[in-house]
């Protein structure tokens, strides 16, 4: 555990230097500020406080937000190694590869969990400054905050598989660009285009539930949105959502983190120093 | 424990290179022992296999009477590559804390050894600012952590100017004074000549010579040269009164067998006033590494 622990505090010092931290947090600052204060406008038609609202908002910047920053953190973490010569000392120490990606997954959760902590305080602070009622929503933000560090753990480990698999940074950072359309944008855009085709057939109702808690991104949406009623209408996918009951999506988020690590640790004891 | 490192038969293959062909070598407590060979003579990936980094195509190797890479082998071994690197966003002092984390050792110890290497005055610098020697002394100075039994350094000296390479070795000496074992690889023959107790000569896989080098010097039984100057306008006489010699230089040059040396060294004392200085010079280790390399053909 100790040389979990100094892996992390040397790899948490390296994201500080690099400005990993400070580009995280900013960018989702930014953002949360922005939607929270756009998105307030069918708060009195829908009667619930301005935070649940903004909740529905929130989780759709995280969806696509967490895995990118999780992908462009952990794409260099085996590979940037290899690159720089550092991995063979490194794997001299008496220190396991799984320790080695646990240190390193144990900083880039930190670094995320401080970037959506201060995005979706940026969102309460504003929601709070206009609406009395929204600490109604505080639930709400407390479940997106720990499902998007789930959520980034999935893409972190996934991020470590594919920069272990590809050995050199640049393809790695094409691997993890790749996949992060894949499952964020394209994923979506071809269930929707099956569903169009399939016009409520066996597809819609058998095929398509599963195929949505089968990829992260999806099953931390329908968490987040199923979780929260009054938010369900806000949401693209929400109609489809309801079907699905919240615990099924939570199963996904939870068995997701321990099958990318696991990914990731057998294709790093495939490299080679 | 009478061997810290034990090769037997190791043989390894990329694809369709024999690497490593039959290696033996064993390495006994306090002993120091130099790896010489060409480029791609087998050096790195010996090491590679002694560390557990890579796994032997066959044979088998014992470090500390583990296997290597296993969890004791690891915690009794001190590696330094060769171009050893590091993150160059850490500085000197934060990379060393983190190896002696690693190694179970309280990062408070980080200054000392910058110290001992004689970095002390950058380690708070960021080692992307340092120079390759100045990157060889962290190397060195990680490789010092926690009482080795077995320190494996792939060309430790490469870097460093003459004054921290006799620094370097003298630190060597006082590591195996302790009674750790030292397996370093150079490409810088003659500094190792002092230094070493054993020499190992790879040349394509194979180990073409092992020994002292006083034994290496017997067996390789390269020639002596002894150079034979004359006073000023003397060297007719000398040629005269010494047929056989090259003119070079300034003197006459002999190239003898070890056991013609004493016999051609008392008849040029018989010469007296005709001879004004005498430099005998043995074969170097550059000689008998190129004679044993070379001798499987290249």
């Amino acid at each position: 555990m100790s040389r979990i622990l100094a892996t992390a505090a040397t790899e948490f010092r390296i994201a500080l230097r690099n400005r990993w931290v400070t580009i995280a947090v900013v960018m989702m600052a930014v953002f949360a500020v922005v939607l929270s204060a756009a998105g307030s406008a069918p708060t009195g038609a829908l009667g619930s406080d301005r935070l649940s609202v903004t909740v529905a908002s929130l989780t759709s910047l995280a969806v696509y937000l967490v895995p990118l920053l999780a992908l462009l953190m952990s794409f260099d973490a085996v590979a940037g190694e290899v690159e720089r010569g550092t991995l063979p000392l490194i794997l001299t120490y008496p220190i396991s590869r799984a320790e080695l990606l646990g240190g390193k997954l144990l900083a880039h959760l930190a670094v995320l969990s401080i970037a959506v902590a201060a995005g979706y305080g940026c969102a309460i602070a504003v929601a709070l400054a206009v609406d009395a009622d929204a600490a109604r929503g505080l639930p709400a933000v407390w479940r997106l905050l720990w499902s998007s560090v789930l959520l980034g753990a999935t893409f972190l480990g996934i991020g470590y598989a594919l920069s272990a698999l590809a050995r050199r940074p640049a393809g790695a950072a094409g691997l993890a660009i790749g996949l992060w359309l894949l499952a964020v944008v394209l994923y979506d855009l071809a269930l929707l285009a099956a569903i169009v085709a399939d016009g409520g057939g066996a597809f819609t109702t058998g095929v398509f539930p599963w195929l949505l808690l089968a990829n992260p991104a999806d099953a931390f949406r329908l968490f987040n949105l199923a979780a929260s009623e009054a938010t369900a209408a806000a949401a693209g996918l929400g109609g489809a959502a309801t079907t699905i009951p919240a615990w099924q999506a939570l199963v996904s988020l939870l068995l997701w983190p321990v099958l990318a690590l696991a990914l990731a640790t057998a294709a790093f004891r495939k490299v080679t120093p | 424990m009478q061997t810290t490192l034990a090769l037997s038969q190791i043989t390894k293959t990329f694809g369709a290179v024999r690497a490593l062909d039959a290696v033996s070598l064993h390495l006994a407590p306090g002993e120091r022992l130099a790896l010489l060979g060409h480029n791609g003579a087998g050096k790195s990936t010996m090491m590679k296999i002694i560390l557990g980094l890579i796994d032997a195509d066959g044979g088998e190797v014992q470090v500390m009477g583990a296997a290597p890479g296993s969890a004791a082998a690891r915690r009794a071994t001190a590696y330094l590559p060769e171009n050893v690197a590091f993150h160059p966003a850490l500085t000197g002092l934060e990379q060393i804390g983190h190896y002696l984390r690693l190694r179970g050792e309280p990062a408070s110890k980080a200054p000392a050894l910058l110290d001992r290497v004689g970095l002390g005055h950058a380690g708070k610098r960021r080692i992307g600012t340092y120079s390759k020697g100045m990157r060889q002394r962290v190397g060195l100075a990680q490789a010092l952590i926690g009482r080795p039994g077995l320190l494996v350094l792939d060309e430790p000296t490469s870097g460093l100017d003459p004054v921290s390479r006799r620094d370097f070795y003298a630190l060597l000496d006082g590591l195996a004074a302790d009674g750790a074992s030292i397996l370093l690889s150079s490409h810088a023959l003659t500094e190792v000549e002092a230094r070493t107790d054993r020499i190992v000569i790879l040349s394509r896989g194979v180990v073409v010579a092992e020994g002292r080098l006083e034994d290496l010097r017997t067996r390789a039984a390269l020639p002596v040269t002894v150079q034979v100057i004359p006073p000023e306008g003397g060297m007719a006489a000398l040629a005269e009164a010494l047929p056989g010699g090259r003119p070079m230089g300034a003197g006459l040059r002999f190239e003898v067998a070890q056991a013609g040396k004493l016999p051609l060294l008392s008849r040029i004392a018989g010469l007296g006033a005709l001879v004004a200085d005498i430099e005998v010079e043995p074969p170097s280790l550059e000689d008998i590494y190129s004679h044993f390399s070379r001798r499987d053909g290249q």
